[in-house]
């Protein structure tokens, strides 16, 4: 039952990750996109996370930790890039 | 495994996938800026604390406890509203429009005002 569970949750995000594909594409202004990024990178944690459930593995948290930093710190960089024409003043 | 707890790692993971749904369609279809930041930023969230939850409870079952769930599901906890608060910064700075609908538009020109008037670091 569990596996067919997973598939179903697997779908679901699947489909998320498409409509915020769409916003990204189609965004009318800059922080639209930046939004899009950023919940991009939220979901492909859970599709991380999902795939170590599948694997029983509990081997993906390292890479699930590392994309949660990264999106984190390029989400803050971009937006600080955007107000202060400076990442770093 | 035991039959309750794989209802329960079932239950988290659709209550999860259900959230973190509804927050993309949220990002989707609202109409401006203001108001699609909430999807993300509340539904999305509160999606991941589903998954990583049941992924907690899979892995306590298969005897193999560890804490980086609990890190990950904390750290984007914390980071949540810092990006949501760098984005609004953002939109005020980029004067976006809003439609007739959404509230608190005075709050937005006084906050745009006084971001405007932020004197630059030396």
């Amino acid at each position: 039952m569990l596996d067919n569970v997973i598939m179903l949750v697997f779908a679901m995000i699947s489909i998320a990750l498409l409509l915020n594909l769409y916003r990204l594409l189609r965004g009318p202004s800059i922080p639209d996109r930046i939004l899009a990024l950023d919940t991009m990178y939220i979901n492909s944690i859970a599709l991380i996370i999902l795939y170590g459930l599948l694997m029983e593995s509990p081997l993906y948290f390292e890479a699930a930790l590392l994309i949660a930093m990264l999106g984190f710190v390029s989400t803050v960089a971009v937006c600080k890039f955007l107000l202060r024409g400076d990442i770093i003043e | 495994m035991e039959h309750w707890i794989e209802w329960v790692v079932a239950f988290f993971l659709l209550l999860g996938g259900s959230f973190v749904l509804i927050g993309s369609i949220g990002l989707t279809r609202m109409p401006d800026f203001f108001m699609r930041l909430h999807g993300p930023t509340k539904a999305t969230t509160l999606g991941m604390g589903g998954i990583l939850l049941g992924s907690i409870f899979f892995f306590y079952t298969h005897g193999e406890t560890s804490v980086h769930e609990l890190l990950i599901t904390i750290f984007l906890l914390i980071t949540a509203p810092i990006s949501a608060h760098m984005l609004i910064k953002t939109a005020l700075h980029y004067k976006l429009k809003t439609i007739d609908k959404t509230t608190g538009k005075e709050n937005i020109h006084a906050a745009q005002q006084k971001q405007h008037d932020r004197k630059p670091l030396p």
